[in-house]
């Protein structure tokens, strides 16, 4: 007699369903359900619903727009201004540029950190980890979401950036050559490298939690078929699991690069700004929201719209993240999970 | 490459629920093995414990043999994802890989633990086992299209090329018409009966008739009641199975009086 049980589950199954097998009542569930016209209340309720929703949406773009109007109105005396009047004197172009640069930097570091090891987190949880312990990792995880920035911030300027510094010695010692690393490092330990390290540790939950919910949707259906010809958990995954999660990935680390590029107390505390420097290590480069963050309460008169533009370039460039992330979304269609 | 299935005691559980109580019989290749019995009673949770599914499911396990021409599937240091590309499967539902063209639906199996296959016998893959499912002339001007924008029995027809594609000895295919239309369900049944030419082919339904039209060999199991384990009543050539019954539970069951 032999007696062979797995204490780790394959995959996971979504609220408790289960998988595969007895699904003759849970066809009937999932289609004689879907039928809109005759859920009670009829379509009056529809309407209303309907109503709702439409109301709801035009809000959002109400917002959206108002808010687009008075960055524009606030901002545009900066446009119209000589180049001597605006900060540094050499006009609006060369005062925002390393700032923009400065935001991307610190926003792509955190990405490239947080995005597989958010991925990998996500992926342990719905996937690999016994149920229980799963559970755990997962709230811990979103613990972190629930931290304030300004903590994330003082942790690392007074504990991560100090302890950071040995790191950058050694990292120009043999990445030197390359620009971005390139020494003497600063021996405060506060630089771009730092604010994007603590920005991944900021937008981590965001990337985890998300990715966790796809992943645990991925329709049991396809992972059994994909072990049923022989697939290791592994393979399941990159045959199911990723596909089926692929525009959710995508949307997850749009967000993930929303909430970066945004943040400002976690990176005004981390990062003892300057003007743009190529070397990661070194002190210098600053981000829009920092900037604006720093200088806002002093400011007046012309300055006041110069920082307001600033705020403006940040949401031009988040919008057209976002309008980027779809594209690629939508460019994948055909193939999504979505019409299997 | 057909091979003999031997079950010996086998119990299965989900858990502390025993879902299916010491089945031991045998499955012979080159045939058609049909599985019929009322819902519920564990024809796919059996099923499933032949090609090592069953145990995917947390906290599912099972006691006992089930030989392969001889080899215990559930001996120690028997890699489960071995034996399932030895045992290939269809389900209920056809399930192709939506994000996958027909061609890479066929070839998934056969790119699996690294395998590298040439343009040109991957070409020939593709089209022997759509042939062989009977589904090459329907599909041959749009291998490149997703595999998901097939009709249901179009659909059933490339899960079944993508599991002989990898070249099973054994394929298991749990009510594999259940979500057809009559049509597609008779080109299925078509390409079963083909299928035993090289292939040990298990089919569970829960049709009386799909059972008497393409099985040689016919199981019934039976449960006594809910929360009670599945047995196996009465196994015998399919054609004693509808004409004369040994049990009594069996010619009421093929007789439409229960279940
Ligand atoms: N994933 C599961 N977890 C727990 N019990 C299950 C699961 N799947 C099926 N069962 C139970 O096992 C028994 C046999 O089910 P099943 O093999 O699906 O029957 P059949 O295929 O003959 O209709 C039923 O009592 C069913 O409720
Ligand atoms: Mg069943």
């Amino acid at each position: 007699m032999s007696h062979s049980s797995s204490t780790v589950p394959e995959f996971s199954t979504p609220t408790g369903d289960q998988p595969g097998q007895g699904d003759e009542n849970s066809d009937h569930r999932r289609e004689g359900h879907v039928a809109i016209g005759d859920a009670k209340g009829g379509p009056a309720q529809d309407r209303v619903f309907a109503g709702v929703t439409l109301v709801a949406g035009a809000i959002i773009l109400v917002v959206l727009a108002a808010v687009a109007f008075f960055l524009t109105w606030q901002a545009s005396p900066i446009f119209g201004a000589a180049s001597s009047e605006v900060t540094g004197g050499k006009g609006f172009l060369s005062y925002i540029w390393p700032l923009v640069v400065g935001t991307l930097i610190a926003s792509v570091i955190a990405l490239l950190l947080a995005t597989p090891v958010g991925i990998g987190v996500a992926l342990y949880i719905s996937h690999y980890a016994p149920p229980r312990f799963a559970k755990g990792v997962g709230y811990v995880i979103d613990l972190l979401a629930a931290i304030p920035s300004v903590i994330f911030g003082a942790w690392g300027a007074s504990v991560l950036a100090p302890k950071i510094v040995p790191f950058y010695d050694w990292l120009s010692g043999i990445l030197g050559f390359l620009p971005i690393f390139e020494g003497p490092p600063t021996a405060t330990g506060k630089t771009i490298l730092t604010a994007g390290i603590v920005l991944a540790i900021m937008i981590l939950p965001i990337i985890t939690a998300m990715c966790r919910e796809i992943f645990a949707q991925t329709p049991v259906l396809q992972q059994e078929a994909a072990l049923g010809l022989g697939a290791t958990r592994w393979e399941m995954v990159r045959m199911t699991v990723f596909p089926f999660a692929r525009a959710g990935i995508i949307s997850s680390v749009m967000l993930a690069l929303g909430r970066a590029m945004g943040e400002t107390m976690a990176v005004t505390l981390v990062l003892s700004g300057g003007p743009f420097n190529p070397s990661l290590i070194q002190s210098g480069n600053q981000t829009v929201a920092s900037e604006i963050a720093l200088n806002f309460p002093e400011a007046y008169g012309l300055r006041l719209n110069e920082l307001i533009a600033a705020g403006l370039v940040l949401f031009v460039i988040t919008l057209v993240v976002n309008l980027l992330a779809r594209l690629v979304i939508s460019r994948y269609k055909e193939f999504s999970g979505a019409n299997s | 490459m057909s091979k003999r299935i031997d079950v010996e005691h086998l119990k299965v559980y989900y858990g502390d629920f025993l879902a299916v109580d010491d089945i031991t019989m045998q499955i012979e290749p080159r045939a058609v093995t049909a599985f019929i019995g009322p819902s519920g009673c564990g024809k796919s949770t059996f099923l499933r414990t032949l090609n090592r599914m069953h145990e995917v499911i947390p906290g599912a396990y099972v006691e006992g043999k089930v030989n392969l021409d001889g080899e215990n599937l559930y001996a120690k240091g028997v890699d489960p994802v071995r034996v399932r590309s030895q045992v290939g499967m269809v389900f209920q539902r056809p399930n192709p890989f939506p994000t996958m063209s027909i061609r890479d639906n066929v070839l998934a199996g056969v790119k699996l633990n690294s395998r590298r296959i040439a343009r040109s016998d991957a070409d020939e893959l593709v089209e022997s086992s759509l042939r062989s499912a009977n589904l090459w002339n329907e599909v041959k001007d749009r291998l490149d299209k997703p595999g998901s924008g097939l009709s249901g029995g179009q659909q059933q027809r490339l899960c079944i090329a993508r599991s002989i594609a990898v070249r099973p000895d054994v394929i298991l295919m749990d009510e594999p018409c259940s979500a057809l239309d009559p049509i597609s369900t008779l080109a299925v049944e078509d390409l079963i009966n083909e299928l035993k030419a090289e292939y040990t082919v298990v089919i569970v339904t829960h049709n009386m008739q799909q059972a008497a039209r393409v099985s040689d060999k016919t199981a019934f199991f039976n449960i006594a009641g809910t929360g009670k384990p599945g047995r196996l009543i009465e196994y015998a050539p399919t054609q004693e199975i509808f004409n004369k019954p040994q049990e009594k539970a069996t010619e009421d069951y093929v007789s439409g009086r229960f279940g």
